[in-house]
């Protein structure tokens, strides 16, 4: 008793990214080996998951949250990312961009963001598992090892309390619980929450909400660990998928002609030994 | 420098089917590159010598042993940078899972090492290993090179098949001390491994029958299963009817649940989304049974059946029985 866990302020960055958006045919450029990033864009819906872990953290009163922020790095666009994390609930956002940046690799891209957190000092990091395009499901690993924080990927339910998170997650064998001291970086499963809507109201706020443009320089990051220059893996070639030959069909007309038919199917290949 | 090094992720008492997998692979490219496959293997007293130099006969001709706590990354950060760091291996290989990404992704940091995951084919290319990886929902591949040393593979799951060599080879087991760091002390195990809702080991199965949305309602999961009881085999669910509750969480095949490749996939009712595809498209035989002729599952099933899967399945089953039966 006498305890008072409100005492506590917590700050949460939410790493957040723009991608291609879901209806646009994504392709790699033959000339550069990268994603081809033109076209219509959006917030990751990954992270929206983490947004709203943020704000039901923030909302569920066990701590108080003294703010949320949305980081991300990218190009000018991205801010359109932001503004969305934004109107989802975040407080303020920070934009990293650079032109030394481009064509980091997930090794250079996990340094760039640590190095931009680290300008932040948050008690919390968090993020989605995975980016709809470059489906690395990595960064945050990367980025809390330059952080010196440990880290959890794919949660599902984050508890918080005092100094500490209880976080469980999917693992090899079953369900793991991991209690986990702050600070901390955890990526967040989509199975973990329902992203809410934006309000209207909020959307419409969201451009008016603080939003601070930082270029490599001002977080200290080493140009030559960025970009092309700090990237440690090369694409050397960009290649069809293996083709896979079209199957066998049928229509099932005769019911029991068609099981017959499956049935030798499956016997021709000694499935049912 | 030179030498491949592996991690074994281990649990009551037997190596993880991902891990001997990464294992065999790290051999085979080692013996490709003239070199050496090691593994590193962390936890308690249940490591035993024994246990531990079982890997030799999937290739490792070395184990490094630490004393650590289990089931999370970053202490095996600790001891594979050790590792590496007195070792000097060119690579690091994992089979696919949570962990291998974590560790994979620590070390990334840590070493300044590149990073590719969800690799599915690893090549010998002018005395280097060049990575292979599907990308953008499988509808290319892209061919990693690394840029120094030392590289991290990634396996995507079932990516790397475990294969006893059959000559018995045991592996030397040297213990190593490490001191984790402040932060890889910082998260700690509570309770591993719980197993909620029906629990099935869809990754285990030869054979599985995956049940979608077609089934209309989750009663329709009494036919998969009665299909599976007479194959021999176990049941599967899509992510959308696990959302609708028709069917356990641990059966969820796709890109937030598991990733299966048995000899035979029995796809009943199943549109073929590619979040569902990811999980399964490594399968050895793939059949679809759906109403809409359209369903893109038809592309990559071997064998398709355009129908209705409440009058198909209980025949089939029938007929299976009476097949395995006789």
């Amino acid at each position: 008793m006498g305890h008072d866990e409100k005492e506590i302020h917590l700050k949460i960055c939410v790493l957040v990214k723009e991608v291609p958006d879901a209806a646009v045919t994504k392709h790699m450029d033959p000339g550069t080996k990268r994603l081809d990033r033109s076209g219509e864009k959006n917030l990751n819906p990954f992270d929206t998951h983490a947004i709203e872990a943020a704000m039901q953290i923030k909302e569920g009163g066990v701590v108080n949250i003294e703010e949320v922020v949305a980081v991300t790095m990218g190009p000018e666009s991205a801010v359109r990312a932001l503004h969305k994390a934004v109107s989802l609930g975040a407080d303020r956002s920070v934009h990293l961009t650079d032109s030394v940046l481009e064509d980091s690799d997930v090794c250079a891209t996990g340094y760039a963001l640590a190095k931009v957190l680290q300008t932040e000092s948050p008690d919390l990091v968090l993020l989605g598992q995975q980016s709809d395009d470059g489906e690395c499901y990595t960064i945050g690993a990367v980025v809390a090892d330059h952080l010196r924080m440990p880290s959890l990927t794919q949660v599902i339910k984050i508890d918080v309390s005092e100094g500490t998170l209880t976080c469980e997650r999917q693992a090899e064998y079953g369900y793991d619980t991991v209690e986990v001291d702050l600070p901390a970086v955890i990526s967040v499963g989509d199975a973990i929450n329902e992203p809410r809507y934006p309000s209207l109201k909020a959307i419409m706020g969201a451009k008016k909400k603080q939003l601070d443009t930082k270029a490599a320089v001002d977080v200290e990051i080493e140009p030559q660990s960025v970009g092309s220059n700090g990237s440690r893996t090369a694409v050397l070639g960009i290649n069809p998928p293996p083709e896979k030959q079209a199957g066998e069909m049928i229509e099932d007309e005769d019911t029991n002609e068609t099981v017959e038919k499956i049935v030798a199917w499956l016997d021709e290949r000694k499935l049912l030994a | 420098m030179s030498g491949i090094l592996t991690y074994a992720l281990h649990y009551e008492g037997s190596f993880n089917k991902n891990s001997l997998g990464a294992v065999s692979e790290a051999a085979r490219l080692a013996g490709e590159l003239g070199q050496e496959a090691h593994a590193v293997v962390v936890g308690g007293d249940d490591l035993t010598d024994d246990l531990c130099a079982s890997l030799g006969a999937y290739g490792a001709s070395k184990v490094y042993r630490a004393k650590a706590p289990e089931g999370l990354a970053q202490p095996v950060v600790d001891v594979m940078a050790k590792v590496i760091g007195e070792g000097g291996h060119s690579y690091a290989l994992f089979g696919g899972g949570l962990l291998g990404f974590e560790i994979g992704a620590g070390l990334t940091a840590r070493l300044n090492g590149g990073v590719t995951m969800e690799v599915t084919e690893v090549k010998v290319s002018e005395g280097k290993l060049v990575a292979v990886r599907p990308i953008l929902q499988d509808s290319a591949v892209v061919d990693v090179d690394y840029v120094g040393e030392p590289g991290i593979i990634i396996g995507r799951l079932n990516a790397f098949d475990a294969r006893e060599s059959g000559d018995g080879a045991s592996a030397t087991v040297e213990d190593v001390e490490v001191e984790l760091s402040d932060w890889s002390t910082k998260a700690r195990m509570v309770n591993r491994g719980e197993q909620r809702g029906a629990e099935v080991n869809i990754e285990d199965a030869d054979i599985l029958v995956a049940g979608g949305r077609g089934l209309g309602k989750a009663e329709g999961f009494e036919m998969c299963e009665e299909l599976a009881g007479a194959l021999g085999g176990a049941v599967a669910a899509t992510r959308a009817v696990v959302d609708a509750g028709w069917y356990s969480y641990s059966a969820q095949i796709g890109q937030t649940g598991k990733t299966v490749a048995p000899k035979l996939y029995l796809a009943a009712g199943i549109s073929g989304a590619i979040q569902h595809k990811v999980g399964m498209q490594s399968s050895e035989n793939i059949v679809a049974i759906n109403k809409d002729p359209n369903a893109p599952i038809f592309e990559f099933s071997d064998l398709g059946v355009v129908g209705d899967l409440n009058k198909i399945v209980p025949k089939l089953t029938e007929a299976v029985k009476s097949k395995r039966g006789s």
